[in-house]
């Protein structure tokens, strides 16, 4: 069979790779630079009998979506900065009721209207602390057009087996920028849907405790009667004012990814192994970096590339052991500090660590990396 | 001993007592609904109650349907989720005055608008209820709220006119006093395509009677029966006759195409049917 090899932005290999990862319903809101997520999804969700749906606002795509995946859909949405701002509340509400969908943010530079042509970074710690109370939350990043595909599909195999919205962070740079890309074959990447109850519906609950993290669960209309809430809920999904069984709830939401971070977490290495100097970076940033480490490599530097793809949970005990082993870290990022503070928090042992930023709306260049990277050498 | 005709569909155990005042309309409108779903003989299953945040929103915890408590205002974008993935499913939004025209009046009319395949109940008291007695896009301009302790300076919305007005395909309005009559009204709306608007009103005694000075649960009711003409009557009278009275039964009742039958079409063009 000839290979299916394509030229895509990333927003359109998302869409692809969401309807790849059997994506049934799509609701959003118009905005730059996410806007071609939602068009894909237009053109391509009715063909596959599928439902697409253009709502009033953020607030409502979110919230359509949320009915759906409760409803049993396969459901995204997709925006960028203020609109991921409106999102925040039903954002929550999917962590505490225990929707799956995905959210997808293209990230442009803020804050408020800010640059809605021109890409950032801004928006890590949005997608972590943006809502309201404890709860933890899954964020893929992708760098390529190719694996924003590949992590819209991880996207929801994580949504279906966590139980939660799983957001993609994009940015307007890996979003709008076209690249080739091989489509993987029906079968190739791995899709999982959460499983069915089996037991009668007397004896359903919709969150009894061993279905936190790949277990059954039921839809709306499937003939299991349950409560939904946004209200903290005991197991059956029914509002509770119990200590105990408040309790029980934070620390189900908590526990599902601290207890599985090892399958959650992804960090992408690259000419590690003699590496005295890391470059951390992610997203459209890191492929900046990537240019300037081979760069520098060809100068003869010992430097490598660590790049999470999964943002949040953070990947903690990795990056600490690099900090560990490497003499310098340089923190590449088009925003102000976000994934500095991180690395700054892991730091224990005092590495020097040196940030990289661009915030003026332009992409942070391989030279700027490179003069950085040399720098340290002198 | 012969069962409540309503227990069946509630959700007995621990999840009453219900929040609801004593002398609360909100009961009563839920009894009407549930005895409309039982007359139209739809079983629990393909009932979906969905709800906002308020004194109304917390019904679905008691009705055993499948039920979807959402966010404040937000109840008619989840339901849509839910009908338009699940055509099949019956789709009830259980909201307030507050829940639906002011927080969520973006999702109101726009659901009007597309036609979407909803019923919603609208529950007005003219109040915010579980917040204390603050005023709502309902409470009449010059009455008493906690957060209008001098008389409110705005002007009230009619939802059955808003809703008509932004495309709705059905609008009644119903009071808790005739139990009866809004049953039959919610009975009609339950199985008219398209979207559809039952407006319940319904007496909250605690907060806005107690401070606009309408007396006790009994009173409110008296009240409800001594100034409500139906819609029929009203026609008849002259317009002085009419004025501050509430109105009562279907204003708006056209035969259309709903917003799900509509993406079908769509989903067949695409596919090149």
């Amino acid at each position: 069979m000839s290979k299916d090899i394509r030229l895509l932005q990333g927003n359109e290999a998302c869409a692809l790779g969401a309807i790849y990862a059997g994506c049934d319903f799509f609701g959003g809101y118009p905005i730059t630079p996410s806007t071609e997520v939602a068009e894909e999804m237009a053109l391509m969700l009715p063909k596959k009998g599928g439902k697409f749906i253009q709502m009033e606002d953020e607030i409502a795509g979110i919230g359509t979506i949320l009915g759906a995946a409760a409803a049993g859909a396969k459901a995204m949405t997709a925006t960028s900065g203020p609109g991921f701002s409106l999102m925040m509340e039903l954002l929550g509400y999917g962590c505490m009721a225990e929707i799956p969908c995905v959210i997808v943010n293209v990230q442009r530079g803020g804050p408020s209207t800010g640059l809605p042509t021109k890409g950032a970074q801004a928006d890590m710690m949005q997608a972590r602390w943006g809502t309201h109370g404890d709860h933890p939350t899954i964020a893929l990043c992708p760098s390529s057009v190719e694996e924003s595909f590949k992590l819209t599909v991880k996207a929801f195999n994580l949504a279906e087996k966590f139980r939660m919205p799983v957001i993609l962070l994009l940015d307007e740079f890996i979003g709008h920028m076209r690249e080739k890309m091989q489509m993987p074959a029906p079968g190739e990447l791995e899709l999982y849907t959460h499983p069915q109850p089996t037991v009668s519906p007397a004896e359903y609950t919709h969150y009894g405790d061993g279905s936190s993290v790949g277990g059954p669960y039921a839809s709306m209309g499937s003939g299991y009667r349950f409560n939904i809430t946004g209200l903290t809920h005991d197991q059956h999904g029914f509002p509770t004012g119990r200590s105990d069984e408040i309790q029980w709830k934070m620390d189900r939401l908590k526990d599902k990814i601290e207890k599985h971070r090892p399958e959650l977490l992804e960090v992408d290495q690259e000419f590690m192994d003699d590496a005295e100097i890391a470059v951390f970076s992610y997203g459209g940033a890191a492929r900046s970096a990537q240019q300037a480490i081979r760069e520098a490599r060809a100068r003869g530097i010992k430097v490598g590339l660590v790049r999470p793809t999964t943002i949040w949970p953070f990947p903690d005990q990795a990056l600490e052991e690099i900090l560990r082993k490497v003499k310098t870290v340089i923190v590449a990022e088009i925003s102000q500090g976000q994934l500095l503070g991180e690395i700054q928090r892991l730091n224990q042992t005092h590495t020097k660590v040196i940030p990289v930023q661009r915030y003026d709306g332009e992409m942070l260049t391989p030279n700027e990396v490179l003069n950085a990277i040399v720098e340290v050498t002198k | 001993m012969r069962m409540h005709p309503s227990y069946e569909m509630l959700r007995p155990g621990k999840k009453f007592p219900h929040v609801w005042c004593p002398g609360c309309g909100h009961g009563i409108v839920q009894g009407a609904i549930i005895r409309a779903v039982q007359k139209l003989g739809w079983s629990r299953d393909e009932m979906v109650m969905v709800s906002g945040i308020g004194c109304s929103s917390r019904m679905p915890v008691y009705v055993d349907f499948n039920s979807l408590h959402t966010a404040h205002g937000r109840a008619i974008a989840f339901a849509t989720g839910v009908k338009l993935h699940n055509p099949k499913l019956h789709v009830i939004v259980i909201t307030g005055d507050g829940d639906a025209l002011a927080i969520g009046g973006n999702h109101f009319i726009h659901a009007a608008r597309r036609n979407a395949d909803l019923t919603v109940i609208l529950m007005n008291n003219n109040i915010y209820g579980m917040t204390g007695g603050q005023y709502s896009p309902t409470t009449p301009i010059g009455k008493r709220a906690s957060t209008a302790p001098y008389g409110t300076a705005e002007r009230d919305f009619d939802p059955c006119a808003l809703a008509k007005a932004a495309g709705a395909a059905f609008t009644a309005r119903g009071v808790a006093y005739n139990a009866l009559e809004l049953e039959k009204l919610i009975e009609t709306a339950l199985t008219k395509k398209g979207f559809s608007l039952v407006e319940a009103i319904s007496p909250c005694p605690t907060l806005y009677g107690r401070l606009n000075k309408e007396g006790n649960a009994v009173k409110m009711l008296q009240w409800q029966k001594a100034n409500t003409i139906n819609i029929k009557a009203a026609e008849k009278l002259p317009v002085d006759q009419v004025a501050g009275k509430i109105i009562t039964g279907i204003f708006h009742d056209v035969e259309t195409v709903p917003y799900t039958e509509i993406y079908d079409q769509i989903i067949k063009k695409a596919q090149g049917k």
